[in-house]
């Protein structure tokens, strides 16, 4: 994770390093059924996320999070608010 | 995915339990002797795993009381608090519980659960946060879902991490509720409570503090009071949640605070007011319960003295436990196959226990939870290590020879 990598690339080498060997992370995966995540791992790797970004991410935001894209575009979101 | 497909995998995953032995949902107890013993699906077992502390279930003064009041005023309220279903009695062990907490008021909720739906739902609202410790218990975590208010999650027992979180929200307009517990109970480990309050003390105004005493409440300080009262910050605990369905021995739940104002929750909390209140016979015994805690007759310190002897006899077997002696005493084993495969065969031996196994557990944790109680007797604890002994060792679980000597001495 180099400075110049860019906010999303960040977020999904982080997933990658959650989701388990094996696991190929692209916008369309599905976080839970297409990695070997339960939805206790996905709360802490939202926690991490949280702190690597230094944002606060709701778990309440998360409600609609299905895909990586999805979590992207929150983070987009969140990001932008808490500027 | 539909329901039917649903409902199939939830069958899948039961039936691949079962394979490895008994069927839980089909295990249920055709009598109970006392707070220790019961019969189980035809077979005499003694039980360590109850979350009967005191061992009040069959407290002669609870019993009668429950029974006078069930003869008095009727089997069930038939409504909620609101409505036709605040009799003397909820009123009268809500002064109860004010007066041994010392605090302003009590509000009395049907359940434990319902007590932290009810909190989580009725204090914060729109625009408010919710900190919770990331292993908070699963009526936290679904009370923060049904609540307006959003949730972050700390890493658990961490105040500096708390601070962290809190640091990037004090720019929020809201207020903010920390939510711990005063021991949890998957581990049996307590929260650093002391260090909590200076966190929350130290983000001033408009930062409040929630403290779960479920597994606490006659269990630690000096008077029962719990975790609050053993770490002397009972002035900083905002708002203690409590249940009766543990050291209290029946079903019930409360809040109690001193803020001023607290009881205009009811009118707010959908938890309180949407659900019937609890029974009279259950209200009854709570009350008698409360009565004996206050009076200190030893049960707390006998229910300690067993705690040690247990957690002291388990790691000696050379079982992995949770962190410190408690009345939850956690065995941690390698996976869900060696929970539930040391939780049959203590079963078949006559020993009852808990097992919990991921995703209910922290860190994907497959535990064994061995709960204890003021009740066990010392022959029950050392019968209960031998046991642990014997099937630890057979299933290779422990070094035989440490169960050896440990079953010769004891």
């Amino acid at each position: 994770m180099t400075q110049a990598s860019t906010i999303d690339e960040q977020v999904i080498a982080l997933l990658q390093v959650h989701a388990g060997d094996g696991v190929e992370i692209s916008p369309d995966t599905n976080i839970i059924a297409d990695t070997k995540m339960d939805s206790v791992a996905v709360m802490d790797f939202v926690m991490e996320l949280e702190d690597h970004l230094d944002i606060t991410i709701p778990l309440n935001r998360l409600a609609d999070v299905v895909t990586v894209e999805d979590l992207l575009a929150a983070v987009r979101q969140l990001r932008g608010q808490q500027e | 995915m539909g329901i039917r497909e649903r409902l199939s995998q939830v069958r899948q995953s039961v039936d691949s339990l079962k394979a490895m032995g008994k069927d839980p949902s089909k295990l249920s107890f055709e009598a109970m002797h006392s707070p220790t013993e019961a019969t189980l699906n035809g077979k005499a077992m003694t039980l360590f795993g109850t979350n009967n502390y005191l061992g009040l279930t069959f407290d002669h003064a609870c019993i009668s009381a429950a029974v006078g009041a069930t003869n008095a005023e009727g089997s069930g309220t038939t409504g909620s608090r609101i409505a036709n279903g605040s009799y003397g009695g909820h009123k009268a062990l809500e002064a109860a519980i004010a007066e041994f907490y010392n605090k302003r008021s009590a509000i009395v909720f049907s359940t434990g659960y319902v007590a932290n739906l009810g909190v989580l739902t009725g204090l914060p609202t729109h625009g408010d946060y919710l900190l919770i410790d990331a292993d908070s218990h699963a009526s936290i975590y679904d009370g923060c879902k049904m609540s307006d208010a959003q949730t972050v999650r700390f890493r658990h027992n961490s105040p500096d991490d708390l601070a962290k979180r809190l640091g990037r929200l004090k720019d929020e307009p809201g207020d903010k509720f920390i939510v711990v517990e005063g021991i949890y109970s998957m581990l049996g480990d307590t929260a650093p409570l002391k260090e909590f309050a200076d966190v929350k003390r130290e983000a001033g105004e408009g930062v409040y503090l929630i403290v779960d005493e479920a597994h606490s409440l006659g269990v630690l300080g000096e008077t029962g009071r719990g975790l609050c009262q053993q770490a002397g910050v009972e002035a900083e605990c905002d708002f203690i949640v409590g249940t009766f369905s543990k050291s209290i021995g029946t079903v019930g739940g409360f809040c109690v605070s001193d803020m001023p104002g607290f009881d205009a929750m009811r009118f707010v909390s959908r938890p309180y007011m949407f659900t019937a209140s609890m029974t009279p016979g259950s209200i009854a015994s709570a009350r008698a319960a409360f009565d004996i805690i206050a009076e200190q007759r030893g049960e707390q310190d006998q229910l300690w003295r067993n705690c040690h002897q247990l957690f002291r006899g388990i790691r000696e077997i050379g079982f992995e436990t949770g962190p410190q002696p408690s009345p939850v005493i956690a065995i941690v084993l390698p996976n869900p196959e060696a929970a539930v495969g040391l939780w049959n065969r203590l079963i078949d031996a006559g020993l009852y226990t808990n097992i919990a196994i991921p995703p209910a557990t922290p860190n994907s944790l497959s535990l064994l939870r061995v709960s204890v109680s003021a009740a066990h007797s010392q022959r029950q604890i050392q019968r209960a290590l031998e046991t642990l002994a014997l099937v630890g060792s057979e299933m290779g679980l422990v070094e035989s020879s440490a169960a050896v000597s440990l079953a010769w001495t004891g």
